[in-house]
């Protein structure tokens, strides 16, 4: 089938009066980021449809890039004809038998928002049904759960035929919850966390803290990679990477072991809270999920969320482990997250870390750190890098290698 | 120079050798070190393996990097027996197999095991129903070459797939170093096979070099133990240089393979026409679909194998008696004792192996030196 135009319908639009505006003005601009290269098409976000007239641009790798788009709900390959009834039932007649197996129902579903034109939605459905009856040996019309829905739509500039649904990503646009910032760290669950936050509409930029040499250039590499493929939801992320070595070190001279973790979270959450209203970001996130390691339980939270005032927002916080890989495995994540790299979790970690923390604890060891002057010199040294889909950071030299083999 | 022994082994392409030596000034890091250097190896590595695999219809996991097909043969042969000697000790395999094969099964014969041979027929090939027969609850193994290296004989790799179902826990291994690169991929990549052997110096590689293909699921003991590398299947530093070099050389053989199997098909042919009617003359290989393209061989009836290499030799042609490895022992070919061929013609024979580089011209060239000794030998040898 040489299609024309993807029918994109728009997901739910819970926000409604104002916001409608917003929503399709981001959508349109998340759809036109995604497909930035393919030229000639065309995307134009109506009030209750969007319309991407395809020229000559190749519509199923349109498709695959439209269903990583958060705020579609499903959308439709259509073939624009001339308002010919005869250039409809062509087309319609050549789009069942590309699917009809005997034993195959179908039914015929007309809108129309050009009233001038001849016949009306009943009759439409009437005479093509007819034409496809005649012309499809053995087919049959079912109101209910028809395996075949042929969509006609008569609009000003021509009639749109379409036969295929295609589930979308579901969500709201990226861009119209506002800007998060996560705590990605190379993990399982620090992407799944941010996915499922893009899902929700955050503009999420990607906040890693590294510790050279006790984490290796591999590590920030893979974290990298992970926000490329994040940003296969958006079009593009910001990385931002935060030196974190010195505080580290810092921290393992002059505080108990029992609590170096603890103070350890309660730095990094300082300098989230400060890079995000740096920044004009609305909340931290985490892939933070109740009871799965020591800094993971309510009081750990109590003690490390004394620092911040920003809401901290924690998506996976009651999935098991498995239901997290399950995503993981979806989004393409896993098989990254679980390459074996140190990260500056890892670094440090005592034998038996406080799992129930004391926040007064948690206060007082803290002070006998530079606080203020540790932050500046971590601040100061933050690398932010634009980050987008498809880029290879783990293996920059795989084109080299490819002429080599 | 004509260049007919490329069973025995091929040049290696300068595509390849470029590889090789790009790779060994530039990419020379242990892929198991830490560091961006090995880290960077790895990754080469990886990538080889990766395309290794995609060229041959398998998982990266299932592609285990050796030392060449005699490493890979004796591989699986030993690590079966060593991984299934709880399930039983009965192997069984064809009495055509290369002696990668034969004396591994013989070091387990000693040890206690048992090896059934199949026998072949006139044309070096096995029948299935033998293999059915052989089979028993404490089989553990079948192993079956997929191209004879002495004659050239397909064996019905299908067939003992067929035969092999109903019975999962048999490990089936295909030794294919003959068979890469003849436009028989499907019968060697089958349903039922588990593992299969290859060697990179047969198609282009650099010595040295080879994988085996296993089956997602299937285990193996190892016999190199050490390391850990390959997923501790196969101990031992990874050899870069030569693994992306196979890489390569296998890309390159499996382009316009038809075309190529055609091109070898063609050239056998003419060869063959050109000798057929003789009356001296013993032909064992056939031009038809049941042999590879790229194997003839056959007699001059009463003179002795090296005798008739030697004479080519003199002449700028390089052919073989029937198998590199058996040729400096003064052996007759071992697959045609199998096909009950008499010692004295078995003795006799001698192979023209080829590649895709081969041209017709250099089979007219064979041809007209191959009258001259024809006639120079019916002479001396009146009785022959």
């Amino acid at each position: 089938m040489q299609y024309t135009e993807i029918m994109v319908r728009y997901g739910e639009l819970s926000t409604k009066g104002k916001n409608r505006r917003n929503f399709i003005d981001s959508l349109g601009r998340n759809v036109r980021k995604a497909l930035h290269d393919f030229p000639t098409l065309k995307v134009h976000a109506d009030r209750d449809r969007m319309h991407i007239s395809l020229h000559d641009e190749d519509a199923q790798g349109v498709m695959d890039r439209l269903q990583l788009v958060f705020g579609i709900q499903n959308f439709s390959p259509s073939i624009r004809v001339a308002q010919d009834m005869d250039e409809v039932y062509a087309t319609a007649i050549a789009m069942v038998q590309a699917q009809f197996k005997p034993g195959m129902t179908f039914k015929v579903n007309t809108r129309r928002s050009d009233h001038h034109f001849e016949y009306d939605t009943n009759e439409i459905n009437d005479m093509l049904g007819g034409q496809i009856l005649d012309h499809v040996a053995g087919i049959q019309v079912k109101m209910q759960h028809p395996d075949i829905v042929i969509r006609v739509e008569v609009r000003m500039n021509g009639i749109f035929l379409s036969s295929e649904t295609i589930n979308g990503a579901g969500g709201l646009p990226v861009g119209t919850a506002g800007k998060g910032m996560l705590m990605l760290s190379g993990g399982i669950d620090s992407p799944v966390a941010g996915y499922l936050g893009m899902k929700r509409g955050v503009d999420m930029e990607m906040v890693h803290f590294f510790s050279p040499p006790y984490t290796s250039e591999q590590a920030l590499a893979k974290a990298k990679q992970l926000a490329s493929t994040l940003a296969s939801y958006s079009g593009s992320v910001k990385f931002i990477q935060i030196p974190f070595t010195e505080i580290q070190e810092e921290i393992k001279e002059k505080v108990p072991e029992g609590y170096l973790m603890t103070v350890q979270r309660r730095l990094m959450m300082r300098l989230m809270d400060a890079i995000t209203r740096e920044r004009h970001g609305k909340a931290i996130f985490n892939g933070e999920s109740l009871g799965q390691v020591a800094s993971q339980t309510m009081d750990s939270m109590i003690a490390i969320n004394d620092v911040t005032a920003l809401p901290v927002l924690r998506p996976v916080i009651s999935m098991d482990k498995t239901e997290i890989i399950k995503v993981a495995e979806k989004i393409d994540t896993y098989n990254l997250s679980i390459m074996p790299f140190e990260d500056c979790c890892t670094i440090f970690a005592p034998p038996a870390p406080k799992t129930h923390p004391k926040l007064d604890r948690s206060r007082s060891y803290e002070e006998r750190i530079d606080v203020a002057g540790l932050m500046q010199r971590a601040m100061d040294g933050i690398k932010i890098s634009e980050i987008k889909p498809g880029e290879n950071y783990m293996n920059a030299q795989e084109d080299v290698f490819a002429e080599l083999l | 120079m004509i260049y007919f022994d490329n069973s025995a082994t091929t040049q290696a392409a300068p595509a390849v050798v470029e590889t090789y030596a790009k790779v060994s000034q530039k990419v020379w890091g242990n892929p198991s070190s830490l560091h961006n250097f090995g880290e960077n190896a790895f990754h080469l590595l990886e990538q080889s393996r990766h395309q290794i695999a995609d060229l041959i219809g398998a998982k990266t996991s299932e592609i285990f990097f050796t030392s060449g097909g005699t490493e890979g043969d004796n591989w699986v042969v030993k690590g079966t027996a060593i991984e299934k000697r709880s399930f039983g000790k009965h192997l069984i395999t064809t009495a055509v197999e290369h002696p990668a094969i034969h004396n591994s099964m013989a070091q387990l014969a000693d040890l206690g095991f048992d090896i059934t041979y199949l026998p072949v027929d006139q044309e070096g090939r096995i029948n299935p129903a033998d293999l059915k027969a052989a089979i028993r609850p404490d089989t553990i193994l079948v192993s079956v070459m997929a191209v004879n290296n002495e004659i050239g004989t397909i064996q019905p790799l299908l067939d003992v797939a067929e035969i092999l179902k109903p019975y999962p826990k048999i490990h089936f291994h295909v030794d294919a170093v003959q068979g890469i690169g003849k436009g028989i991929q499907n019968l060697i990549m089958n349903d039922r096979v588990d593992f299969v052997t290859f060697s990179g110096h047969k198609f282009h590689a650099p010595r040295g070099v080879g994988f085996i293909y296993a089956r997602q699921g299937r285990k193996l003991a190892p016999l190199m133990t050490g390391g850990g590398q390959e997923d501790n299947w196969r101990s031992g530093t990874e050899n870069v240089p030569a693994i992306a070099g196979m890489a390569k050389a296998l890309r390159l053989l499996l382009t316009d393979e038809t075309a190529k199997v055609a091109r070898e098909r063609a050239i056998k042919q003419r060869v063959y026409d050109h000798i057929k009617d003789l009356p001296k003359v013993t032909i064992f290989s056939q031009p038809t679909a049941g042999f590879a393209p790229h194997i003839l061989c056959f007699t001059i009836n009463g003179v002795r194998g090296e005798t008739i290499v030697h004479a080519f030799e003199d002449q700028g042609i390089y052919i073989s008696t029937t198998s590199a490895c058996s040729s400096k022992k003064h052996l007759a070919s071992s697959t045609l004792m199998a096909m009950q061929v008499p010692e004295a013609i078995a003795t006799s024979a001698i192979r023209i192996s080829l590649d895709e580089n081969n041209t017709l011209a250099e089979a007219d060239e064979f041809n007209r030196v191959f009258d001259n000794l024809y006639q120079k030998f019916s002479k001396i040898n009146a009785d022959a």
